[in-house]
């Protein structure tokens, strides 16, 4: 596990010693990352705004209490989840207690889709507007357990042990749910990718 | 040993984070070297991660930074009567 950087360290230690307004420094850096936290854990735009405002307050309330022994961007997003958690139960009613029981079933087919024209596909396809919202839209409906994975690792690009910290799982379990949704995500947008992609220049064109 | 598809599938997710061990990934490498399928499969899945870490894919809310850092300064404000931020001296 790493340290936190030091000039971060030294601005929590400035913080906490009376110079609060550096927290408004402290925190920029994070915060689109609180903000899609909340947002793979409650889906909905006002209710992750909220939370990420709650979770920032906590974070300030609490400084003092962080220790530095985990990061400080893993320290906030535990921070985040359970925020997102304790929202989700409320809209859910207090009797739901399986939100987070969910576990990896073994049945299910995430095998990727083939395709063999992808390559042909100009990296400009990835501009696009549509694909963008596609993904939106499919990662959306990622089954929590994998959505939640996948927010931290590939968009957050926390690495393994940080969101395995930060879930409270093994990483083993982080790698196979990751895997899981980065395969569901590729067979959800080949469709999408195919019908929009411009037609094959043949096997060999670029060879050429 | 020589891998089928369905065994390269299998580790695409960690053979992109660079978490297979050196002997597998060589023999994925060679796989991809003459298999098509396989190779479309890892540019699809490789691109659609990069879509996802770009900002553009993923907006916050317009308006969201503001209303958090006066929420926050508003916080600040309440907590300079006291002492510092709790939990520590």
């Amino acid at each position: 596990m790493q340290m936190i950087d030091t000039n971060e360290a030294g601005q929590i230690a400035r913080i906490v010693a009376g110079e609060k307004e550096l927290f408004h420094e402290l925190i920029r850096p994070y915060q689109r990352m609180v903000y899609l936290t909340l947002f793979a854990i409650v889906k909905n735009e006002t209710e992750a705004e909220d939370g990420a405002q709650e979770t920032v307050i906590s974070a300030y309330r609490h400084l003092a209490s962080f220790r530095g022994d985990a990061k400080f961007s893993t320290w906030l997003t535990t921070i985040a989840i359970n925020e997102g958690r304790k929202r989700l139960r409320k809209a859910k009613g207090a009797a739901e207690n399986s939100i987070e029981e969910e576990e990896e079933s073994h049945e299910g087919d995430y095998t990727p889709a083939p395709l063999t024209d992808w390559r042909e596909i100009p990296l400009e396809a990835l501009e696009r507007k549509e694909l963008r919202e596609a993904l939106r839209v499919a990662v959306a409906e990622l089954p929590d357990i994998y959505r939640q994975v996948f927010v931290l690792r590939d968009l957050e690009e926390q690495n393994i042990e940080e969101t395995a910290q930060a879930l409270g799982i093994n990483p083993g379990a982080v790698k196979v749910r990751l895997h899981r949704a980065r395969m569901m995500l590729q067979k959800r947008l080949v469709p999408f990718l195919k019908t929009t992609a411009p037609a094959r220049r043949g096997f060999f064109g670029r060879a050429l | 040993m020589k891998l089928d598809c369905k065994h390269v599938w299998e580790h695409i997710s960690e053979y992109i984070d660079k978490t297979v061990d050196a002997e597998l990934r060589k023999e994925i490498d060679l796989h991809l070297e003459h298999c098509e399928i396989c190779s479309a499969i890892l540019d699809s899945t490789r691109n659609i991660l990069i879509l996802t870490a770009d900002d553009r894919t993923f907006e916050l809310p317009v308006g969201y930074s503001k209303r958090l850092h006066e929420r926050l300064k508003d916080e600040i404000e309440k907590t300079k009567q006291e002492p510092p931020v709790s939990g520590q001296k």
